[in-house]
């Protein structure tokens, strides 16, 4: 290595650690370990990233559900009083009563499975397996249309499942009302 | 009356219940001495004002509303401020809290309440406002009285550490565009939170007007997103994670998007745009009579200052300046006020207000217009009160 170069490469490490320093101004707060990290992050995306490892049927689902949901949800998902139904409004959308549900409604299987996981049973949130959340998915959509009576969803065939309405959703066109007044 | 029949319990209730009807005593000054002092003060007990929260069979996933008539200036009390929760209130211990951000960052941190408290800090006052406050009056059901038609809207000073400080000190990666904040609470509610805004002017929230949070705010650390619907300020933060898309979280989709005539739902309406509303003389409340009335009311906008309030009180064919109230902070609460004589006649009272980018609060038939009448959330048309002859002032 000539001489130019190694001063060139010092100079960059010195750049380096002095960014770092300055960056961790306060050295508050202690490193999180690989281990806490996997313990506590349970987010998951719709690419899939996330999911752990596990599987789950609709034969499954069928069972778990009647033992862990139905008692809310009811036992075909048609909700009763305040407990949401988990099933239909396909196609009512664009409607006078349009009805929002996982299946007519929400855009992504990642996200059903997601909240179940951190949010259901109501009562006891975040208990379930991810084996037992794979398989209520599951069966929520089967009762939904949205696969067939032999489907086993995981981290690879989850994130695959196209819902009705993935291409329901658009941005934010706000202020819109003003740009209306004025013609627009 | 048959006297010979009263029992002494009866006797003494009738004697209680005719003494309550004449009890309110004359104008003096107390001849005994006052309570001693307290550790904890309460407000008097002449004073009855409290949230609003309907019946409910899942009451750990629900709602409470200030009562928006009953305050004065632009702060919430802490113990009126509004609540949502989707999983109950957890009562977590300080000592045993930490907060975690990781993701697409160099060095994954965990900060304990004390690292917060020695970090550097910064005080605020912002208001907080459920996307879905007001929605009823949307589709048609206006609400009674300001408390019922605008009491998911609350403002406080909030004190914390920025957002950025923190995700400065984990240092991002290339590719970092949005995190996903994350609470503590059993239902772990989480949102996905553009980058962009992380680092403009959010608050990682442990004071509330002076003390710590209240446990329905999010104690002992919170998000304060400025201007944003109040379900992406996560409470009882537990988590930040650094990410390159949004995670598409339940309450991105599923809830908190406005379905259009068309079928279409709109994303990501984080900003709660310009509003307003008459707090007094407003719906429930009753005039004693011609005469003066100082008419008063919020008005606010996640987008900035409030520039102009007006005051209609001729069924909205003309508009007069209100008075706003120093501070005029940026998306905080400011009040306004306005000098009126009622004439006995019947009229009907709205306010209407503009922000800084020029953006002028709409009617509902406005809004209606563009948006029908399937989205409920994001809602901030004009609220109108109806005053009639006899002083009663009410929303139809
Ligand atoms: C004790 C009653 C109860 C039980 C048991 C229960 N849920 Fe729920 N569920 C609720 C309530 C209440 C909500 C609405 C929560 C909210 O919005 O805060 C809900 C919401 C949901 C939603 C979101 C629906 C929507 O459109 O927003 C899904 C999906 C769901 N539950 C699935 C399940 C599954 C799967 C199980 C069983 C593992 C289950 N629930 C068990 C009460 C219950």
């Amino acid at each position: 290595m000539n001489k130019a170069r190694l001063f060139i490469l010092c100079a960059a490490i010195a750049v380096v650690t002095v960014a770092v320093a300055q960056t961790q101004s306060y050295k508050l707060g202690r490193p999180a370990t690989a281990e806490e990290i996997r313990e506590r992050d349970i987010s998951v995306a719709p690419d899939g990233s996330g999911l752990p490892v596990g599987h789950g049927t609709v034969t499954q689902g069928r069972h778990d559900y009647q033992t862990l949901c139905g008692n809310c949800h009811g036992d075909r998902g048609q909700g009763m009083l305040q407990y949401p139904a988990l099933v239909g409004g396909q196609g009512t959308l664009r409607g006078k009563n349009p009805v929002k549900t996982v299946g007519s409604y929400w855009p992504y299987a990642t996200t059903v499975w997601d909240f179940i996981h951190r949010t259901m049973p109501y009562a006891r949130p975040g208990s379930l397996t991810p084996d037992e959340t794979y398989a209520v998915t599951a069966f929520i959509l089967y009762l939904n249309g949205i696969v067939g009576e032999k489907a086993e969803l995981n981290k690879t065939t989850l994130p695959r499942v196209k819902m009705p309405n993935r291409d329901g959703f658009v941005g934010d066109p706000r202020p819109d009302v003003a740009a209306k007044k004025a013609g627009k | 009356m048959k006297r010979k029949g009263l029992t002494r319990r009866a006797f003494l209730a009738t004697a209680s219940a005719t003494l309550g009807a004449a009890a309110i005593p004359p104008v003096g000054f107390p001849q005994e001495l006052g309570a001693p002092r307290r550790a904890y003060g309460e407000r008097s007990p002449f004073e009855k004002s409290v949230r609003f929260f309907p019946e409910s069979i899942t009451p750990a996933s629900s709602y409470s509303k200030t009562p928006l008539q009953d305050l004065f200036g632009i702060i919430t009390p802490s113990a009126l401020h509004y609540e949502v929760h989707h999983s109950g209130v957890p009562e977590i211990d300080p000592r045993r809290h930490e907060i975690m951000i990781h993701g697409l960052v160099e060095r994954p941190l965990i900060f304990t309440m004390e690292d917060f408290h020695r970090l550097p800090s910064v005080s605020r006052i912002h208001f907080l406002e459920c996307a879905g406050n007001s929605g009823g009056e949307q589709i048609g059901r206006p609400a009674a009285n300001p408390q019922r038609s605008h009491g998911l809207l609350s403002c406080s000073e909030w004190t914390g550490v920025p957002l950025r400080t923190l995700l400065e000190e984990t240092e991002l990666k290339p590719g970092a565009t949005w995190i996903v904040a994350e609470g503590a609470d059993a239902g772990r509610l989480a949102r996905s939170i553009p980058l962009e805004k992380a680092l403009d002017d959010v608050l990682v929230a442990y004071g509330q007007n002076g003390e710590a949070l209240r446990p329905e705010q999010g104690y002992p650390v919170r998000l304060v997103v400025p201007g944003w619907e109040g379900n992406v300020n996560i409470k009882w933060l537990g988590r930040v994670q650094v990410v390159d898309q949004p995670y598409m979280t339940s309450y991105e989709t599923g809830h908190y998007t406005d379905l259009m005539p068309d079928g279409k739902a709109r994303q990501f309406t984080f900003v709660m745009e310009a509003k307003s509303v008459i707090t007094r003389p407003a719906g429930g409340q009753e005039l004693s009579g011609p005469g003066f009335y100082e008419i008063t009311g919020l008005a606010w906008s996640g987008r900035g200052r409030i520039t102009k309030a007006e005051v209609s009180t001729d069924g909205g064919k003309s508009w007069q300046d209100a008075q706003l109230n120093e501070p005029i902070l940026p998306k905080a609460v400011t009040r306004f006020r306005f000098p009126w004589w009622w004439d006995g006649e019947e009229t009907s009272l709205q306010s209407r207000c503009t922000d800084e980018t020029g953006y002028l609060q709409p009617t509902r038939e406005e809004l209606v217009a563009v948006r029908g009448l399937n989205a409920t959330d994001h809602y901030n048309g004009i609220k109108v009160w109806y005053v009639h002859k006899d002083g009663k002032v009410s929303h139809e």
